[in-house]
């Protein structure tokens, strides 16, 4: 296992087209769904700052209410289903899963570049269907496609709803494979607590995949259903019932925010003991508080549904439910500081993204209590206050742990270091430009500013204006970390195998990695953690 | 197209060059977690199933009253045959006999088309009838579950071909070959045919019309 191997050849080649596409290479694909989604994301993040440009003054300017509407109809409907979703499982988790675990690759490699083809058609149907046809009408139902609102609306509900049909599809053939690759896949001397924290997250994460995403599917094909027949399972006339279109959506969509997060938690659980140079705190409270989570997280669907007519009890249950996920959260989160205490902590840009993690999720979390209590969320439901909260666990959690890890783990997948000096730069501009978008947010929703209104009264302008030129610095940082990424990969300084003096598998390897991965299989005799005891 | 199978070893995990026991844990499991999803796609149709009939009793009598008890009878004994011959066929294919393997999955393939037969015939006449799936909440319930139950008679006999086909190559059967296939074949077919066992007596039986 060593640069000297006259047989060693980095995965990246051969190059070409053929060579990537028809490749059945995890690390492959993980790349490739890498730039995939965040292509995605950058499409979507530029509708979410026409919303911003929009909202800096009230009245109209750029666009009208519908195409205010259409805009971030567009920005929810691409982040969740094309960016977010595969995220970190299909990015990180595809290239990492593997090396982490001492295998070659994942259980079903075919089915893995299936899924990334399937997710490309998906992406497809939904991106061609959201435009549309020059002069037809852009989809304006939101991400969330309610009901009846959209079995009447004009728009393409249709083929979006088969799309993201389809990208289910990807989601559950990443989740089954994760599944069989972690039970069946781990090196000798691999036992299951000895595996990285990353690996504990993807697996709970890939359960909620296969078991959430198929409610989706059947509640959107009964959507198209409804549209193309009129079965009336969500038509009041025919004694259907549209709130049970809101009740199966979030059956999945609630635990999706979990397939969200949790491998955004593994990948903080990664960067943490490395940097800190101590063991990880609490591995096991941490490991199974993920899967706590993903348990947890199919019972709590009700609280998106508290102002929409439900009974007494079952907003009582739900709410408790939802305080519920509270408690494995906070595990995480005191077991994180606990690593970090009296550790010798470097603050270099993954670090500084992981520290940032945790500082902003705790927000997150924390604004979400005041929604799961039912008599405050009947003032803050459907204000700025929700877009605030889950913004800070989409971006400020998920997103900045995903450029985090792509910090990492990027001398790893491409054998170069990128400009640290430009990433901190980046980390900063994106921190601040995140808090000054959100946190007015918060504020503007607590004094009632509704959601998805393209116009609002006087007293909210500066807020909305601040909050505009916060989302105009958050924008800008992406550009200056993904630029420098990308830089690294041409010019970057070649990095050592193992920059970090990391413990896991994955830094035992060449950078980049062998085809192969090892050039035999390891074996495994330790947990992955054990900082301080055996190295500097 | 990429040979997959003529892959340089050790590209990825390769079955064609795993000992046959490793690929048959891979396969079981993998199986086992997608019947799991198909439970739980299923599950939200179960789920509006008893929502709408607790809410509107008379309308799921009265629809059910229409479905003939007869028809829906002969399909459960036609699709548990087909599930008894398909574990017939995965008993072959464990003993190593190609033979019997063959005619087994032949007969399961043929308990399938007999239910489509059959099938046919009941839409044919519901539609003949009037019974569309905007007529009422029933048929709406009716329609989706069973054309959704349909659609996996289909896949499962696409899947039941392959078998039949690579079977009588004896891709099965082979010295040192790997039976994984008929294994997952025969866990999906009865997957399909327990959705029917519990769409049977919902949708039928507890109409209240007998």
């Amino acid at each position: 296992m060593s640069h000297e191997n006259t047989e060693y050849r980095p995965y990246l080649e051969p190059k070409g087209f053929y060579a990537w596409f028809w490749t059945v290479d995890h690390k492959r694909i993980g790349l490739m769904y890498l730039y995939a989604i965040l292509f995605f994301f950058l499409l979507a993040g530029l509708c979410a700052l026409g919303v911003r440009a929009e909202l800096f003054y009230p009245k109209t300017q750029f666009v009208d209410h519908h195409g205010y509407n259409v805009l971030f109809t567009l920005h929810g409907t691409m982040m969740v289903f094309l960016f977010i979703v595969p995220g970190i499982p299909a990015t990180l988790g595809n290239f990492l899963l593997p090396l982490m675990i001492g295998a070659k690759d994942v259980a079903f490699p075919r089915l893995n570049i299936l899924s990334f083809w399937v997710y490309l058609l998906g992406a497809a149907v939904v991106v061609f269907s959201l435009i549309g046809p020059p002069g037809s009408a852009w989809l304006d139902t939101g991400w969330t496609f309610y009901t009846p609102y959209s079995i009447d609306s004009s728009t393409g509900v249709i083929p979006v709803t088969l799309g993201a049909f389809i990208l289910g599809f990807a989601s559950i053939l990443t989740g089954m494979n994760f599944i069989v690759t972690i039970h069946k896949m781990r090196a000798p001397g691999m036992t299951w607590h000895r595996m990285p924290l990353f690996v504990w997250s993807l697996y709970s994460s890939s359960l909620i995949q296969v078991l959430a995403t198929p409610v989706v599917a059947i509640t959107l094909g009964l959507l198209i259903m409804e549209r193309m027949l009129g079965i009336g399972f969500f038509d009041a006339g025919l004694g259907g019932d549209p709130i049970l279109f809101e009740n199966m959506f979030w059956f999945y969509s609630h635990p999706v925010v979990y397939i969200m997060i949790l491998p955004a938690m593994g990948v903080v659980a990664e960067i943490l003991p490395v940097f800190a140079k101590k063991p990880i705190f609490g591995y096991r409270a941490i490991a199974y508080s993920s899967l706590a989570i993903a348990l947890v997280s199919f019972f709590v669907w009700g609280h998106h549904l508290f102002v929409s007519g439900m009974s007494e009890w079952s907003r009582w249950i739900f709410s408790l439910l939802t305080f519920a996920v509270a408690i494995p959260t906070a595990i995480k989160v005191f077991n994180w500081i606990g690593t970090l205490y009296k550790g010798s902590v470097l603050l270099d840009s993954p670090m500084l993204y992981a520290c940032g993690f945790i500082f902003l999720f705790t927000i997150a979390g924390l604004t979400g209590l005041p929604l799961a209590t039912l008599a405050t969320d009947v003032h803050l439901h459907d204000t700025y206050f929700v877009v605030a909260h889950f913004h800070y666990t989409m971006q400020g959690g998920t997103v900045v742990a995903l450029v985090g890890g792509l910090h990492f783990w990027w001398p790893k997948m491409y054998g170069r270091m990128y400009n640290e000096t430009i990433a901190k730069v980046g980390f900063w501009t994106l921190f601040v430009g995140f808090n000054a978008t959100f946190i007015p947010q918060f504020v503007m929703g607590y004094q009632g500013m509704p959601r998805r209104y393209a116009d609002y009264l006087g007293e909210f302008h500066d807020m909305h204006f601040l909050s505009s030129v916060g989302s105009m610095v958050n924008g800008l940082a992406y550009f200056l970390i993904f630029g420098n990424l990308i830089w690294a990969v041409y010019k970057g300084k070649r990095a050592a195998a193992n920059p970090y003096n990391s413990l896991s598998l994955e830094w035992q390897t060449p950078s980049p990695p062998p085809l192969t991965n090892f050039d035999e299989v390891p074996t495994v005799t330790d947990w992955t953690y054990g900082y301080g005891s055996k190295q500097a | 197209m990429f040979d997959h199978s003529k892959a340089p070893d050790g590209t990825f995990f390769n079955f064609h060059k795993e000992p046959p026991v490793r690929a048959y844990e891979f396969f079981k499991l993998g199986m086992w977690i997608f019947l799991a999803t198909e439970v739980l796609f299923f599950g939200g149709l179960f789920a509006a199933y008893f929502i709408f009939k607790y809410t509107w009793p008379e309308v799921f009598a009265k629809g059910s009253a229409e479905l003939d008890v007869v028809y829906g009878g002969i399909n459960t004994i036609v699709l548990l045959g087909s599930s008894y011959t398909m574990a017939l066929a995965v008993d072959a294919a464990q003993r190593k006999q190609k033979k019997p393997l063959f005619w087994f999955l032949v007969a399961t393939f043929g308990g399938a088309c007999l239910f489509l037969v059959i099938k046919y015939i009941e839409w044919k006449g519901k539609i003949e009838h009037g019974f569309l799936p905007g007529t009422d909440l029933f048929f709406g319930v009716y329609f989706m579950t069973t054309g959704l139950h349909l659609i996996h008679v289909l896949i499962g006999m696409y899947f039941i071909g392959l078998l039949i086909v690579r079977a009588k190559k004896g891709r099965y059967t082979d010295e040192g070959s790997s039976h994984a296939g008929v294994e997952v074949g025969g866990l999906y077919w009865h997957l399909v045919d327990i959705i029917w066992i519990f769409l049977f007596p919902l949708l039928y039986l507890l109409g209240g019309n007998h």
